[in-house]
């Protein structure tokens, strides 16, 4: 039970990590590049749209999807490494 | 085939296949009628979040507040489609494992307090009806676009069809009909799209479109630049810049996300699937669903404001707006592909005056400086397209593109799709409150399998009666209502939940004191604004940016009470006793996705 406990929190600890990774990356494409960094990347287009622009109306959904499919893999992987998938 | 013929057969076939969805699946027990029987795959489940989710406000309204703002208002496409990232790290997984029915049913267990979830199911209530009278209004306002019967009687077709399917089929019911829904939406949504984006863009992709070349000028120049350019020569503001406060912005879409992580319809739908990871695929192939829509939003917008603006001024096409004529009264009396005009006219979304009678429609900008002296020179006395409403934008784009019959047909059954979807899933978020977490949980905990179904039962069609009568007499401001729910959900369900799985230490008196102050304090700050309980005359200060705190409008203020409840909670739990050792015991087994199994009922 003690061992249990043990390596649930070890399994906790390492999700939480992924969850924060995860969340940086999330808060850096829509916030971050679709709103408060919009003017520094002014000079960058993606075909008629600047880069934040991109970000602020197509780019952040793509990253959203890509971090959610990520997180789903991972956290797979991490439940079999620690024994406690279903 | 007359154009009403055709929608009317449309629509038909689309409702004769829900009704038949909802008789093949109907629901035998509690767990059928609340969570599907937690037998869902999680892609089917992913297709039906994306209904559930994507209500009258995405498929109606959202391109249409894009296309009129521009790049501020890309925190609808943002904080619709983040809220999903939140959901799938933060919430999903935990609440799937915890393997109850009702999200109230988390808060009073985590919190051991009858009390908590007594004011869960208060929130979660307030949150779903104000949220159910947008997709009621949906309803009307499409059927009596397209059926030529008056909104009212459409309100109670509509009425009449949810309680058909989601009464009897209960989750599993309206599980399967969100899925036929999605499908029907989906195409009625992309299909003029694509040929929207051909025409104009000469690229079938919409989301590559947006960002290609603009066709019918031979391809010299971007469609954004394009499009920045004629709006600026009728003196509206530049379509790609940011004109609003960037701290506004930023509240604003984080209050989207969050109260979208919050919204218990749509957190239910992750109750349904069998296992803690395909509780975690199933919020990724949500968002796969609703990013085919979101991502054509803006291309539909941005394209459908320079389609209607050169409808205006035929000349903008090729070269100067103003250095053209505008259009004339005869061409739009005449010319049977500008019928539509004509056709909104009178529903009243769509409204013109040739106020300086010369027989042309000036459409510009009549606020602005520079466009008043060109006004002045030319002889014009103000903006002649004298209303165009938001929401007219996609269910008109197809005739304003000139796009087939069959289009114009399918637009109609997907807005409906889109409203009916949506209010299926709120209202069974409202009757498994009022059964299970009032009657069963509190009134009558000893009450039989077959009466709370028949209880879950009774209460849904209540509810129904509710929706109906709230659609029939709105509260005086429809739309700002929907902020109300966005940021109620935002500052009570998804901090008390994200509190409920990430911290042992949160206890009830936290929990409560927390998702009270959050609720008081954003519905105070928006009632001080928009009216006390939206009665209009009754607001205290002028809704505008000076007299905002900090320039955080109404809408955005859900961010605030969200940390406000976090807050609260961790200093009321810090000088309160910690939660009993059962319930730090309840914390650790949620964490951990082994043994989640079959449905656990109570």
């Amino acid at each position: 039970m003690a061992e249990d406990s043990k390596d649930n929190n070890a399994y906790w600890a390492a999700n939480v990590r992924i969850i924060l990774i995860s969340l940086v990356i999330w808060a850096t494409v829509s916030f971050g590049f679709g709103i408060i960094l919009r003017p520094l990347l002014m000079g960058i287009y993606i075909g008629g749209a600047d880069l934040g622009f991109w970000f602020a109306q197509q780019g952040s959904i793509y990253a959203f999807l890509a971090l959610i499919f990520f997180y789903a893999w991972r956290m797979n992987k991490l439940d079999a490494e620690h024994g406690v998938e279903e | 085939m007359d154009q009403y013929t055709l929608n009317l057969l449309v629509v038909g076939a689309s409702f004769a296949l829900y009704i038949g969805i909802a008789i093949w699946a109907r629901a035998g027990s509690t767990a059928e009628f609340y969570a599907a029987g937690q037998g869902v795959p999680p892609v089917l489940n992913g297709m039906a979040t994306a209904a559930d989710w994507m209500s009258a406000a995405s498929f109606i309204s959202m391109a249409g507040l894009i296309a009129f703002v521009g790049y501020d208002n890309s925190t609808f496409l943002m904080g619709w489609t983040g809220g999903y990232v939140l959901l799938a790290l933060l919430l999903a997984p935990y609440l799937r494992k915890f393997g109850k029915f009702t999200v109230p049913e988390f808060v009073g267990d985590r919190f051991y307090s009858n009390g908590a979830r007594v004011v869960a199911v208060i929130c979660l209530i307030v949150i779903s009806v104000t949220y159910v009278i947008g997709q009621m209004r949906g309803v009307g306002v499409t059927f009596a676009r397209f059926l030529e019967v008056s909104t009212d009687t459409g309100l109670y077709i509509g009425a009449t069809i949810v309680f058909a399917y989601a009464v009897f089929g209960g989750m599993k019911g309206i599980t399967y009909t969100q899925v036929a829904q999605y499908c029907v939406l989906i195409t009625a949504y992309t299909i003029p799209a694509l040929f929207i984006s051909l025409q104009m863009t000469g690229s079938i992709l919409p989301q590559l479109g947006l960002i290609g070349t603009y066709a019918p000028s031979g391809g010299d120049m971007y469609f954004l630049t394009k499009l920045d350019e004629v709006v600026m020569e009728l003196g509206f503001s530049q379509y790609t810049a940011h004109s609003t406060s960037t701290l506004n912005m930023v509240f604003f879409t984080m209050s989207l996300m969050i109260g979208t992580a919050g919204l218990p319809h749509v957190i239910i739908r992750f109750f349904t699937v069998p296992k803690v990871a395909d509780a975690r695929w199933s919020a990724g192939w949500a968002l796969v669903f609703i990013a085919l829509l979101y991502t054509v939003a803006p291309a539909v917008g941005s394209m459908a404001r320079l389609n209607i603006t050169s409808t205006f001024w035929p000349n903008a096409v090729t070269g100067q707006a103003l250095a053209g004529d505008p259009i004339s009264l005869e061409e739009i009396n005449t010319n049977p592909d500008l019928s539509w005009i004509n056709t909104w006219r009178t529903t009243g979304l769509l409204d013109f005056e040739d106020k300086n009678g010369d027989g042309f429609i000036q459409y510009y900008n009549d606020a602005n400086p520079e466009l008043q002296a060109i006004a002045t020179e030319r002889g014009w006395v103000g903006n002649e397209l004298t209303k165009f409403d938001r929401d007219m934008l996609v269910l008109a784009n197809p005739e304003i593109a000139a796009l087939p019959g069959w289009v114009i047909a399918l637009v109609a059954a997907g807005g409906l799709a889109a409203a009916l979807s949506t209010a299926a899933g709120l209202l069974l978020a409202i009757s498994s409150a009022i059964s299970h977490d009032l009657i069963k949980g509190s009134i009558n905990p000893g009450i039989s399998e077959k009466g709370e179904l028949l209880a879950a039962r009774v209460s849904m069609g209540f509810a129904i009666a509710l929706a109906t009568w709230l659609g029939l007499n709105p509260p005086g401001f429809a739309a700002q209502v929907v902020a109300l729910a966005f940021g109620l959900a935002a500052a009570t369900i998804f901090p008390v939940l994200m509190m409920g799985i990430f911290s042992k230490r949160i206890n009830k008196e936290g929990a409560i004191a927390g998702m009270l102050v959050g609720l008081f304090s954003t519905a105070i700050y928006i009632f001080l604004f928009l009216g006390w309980f939206f009665i209009p005359g009754t607001a205290t200060l002028a809704n505008t940016p000076d007299n905002w705190l900090f320039g955080i409008a109404p809408a955005s203020f859900g961010t605030v009470g969200a940390l406000l409840n976090f807050g609260t909670a961790y200093i009321v739990s810090a000088m309160t006793k910690e939660p009993p050792v059962e319930i730090q015991e309840l914390v650790e087994s949620i964490r951990v996705p082994k043994g989640a199994g079959a449905a656990t009922g109570h």
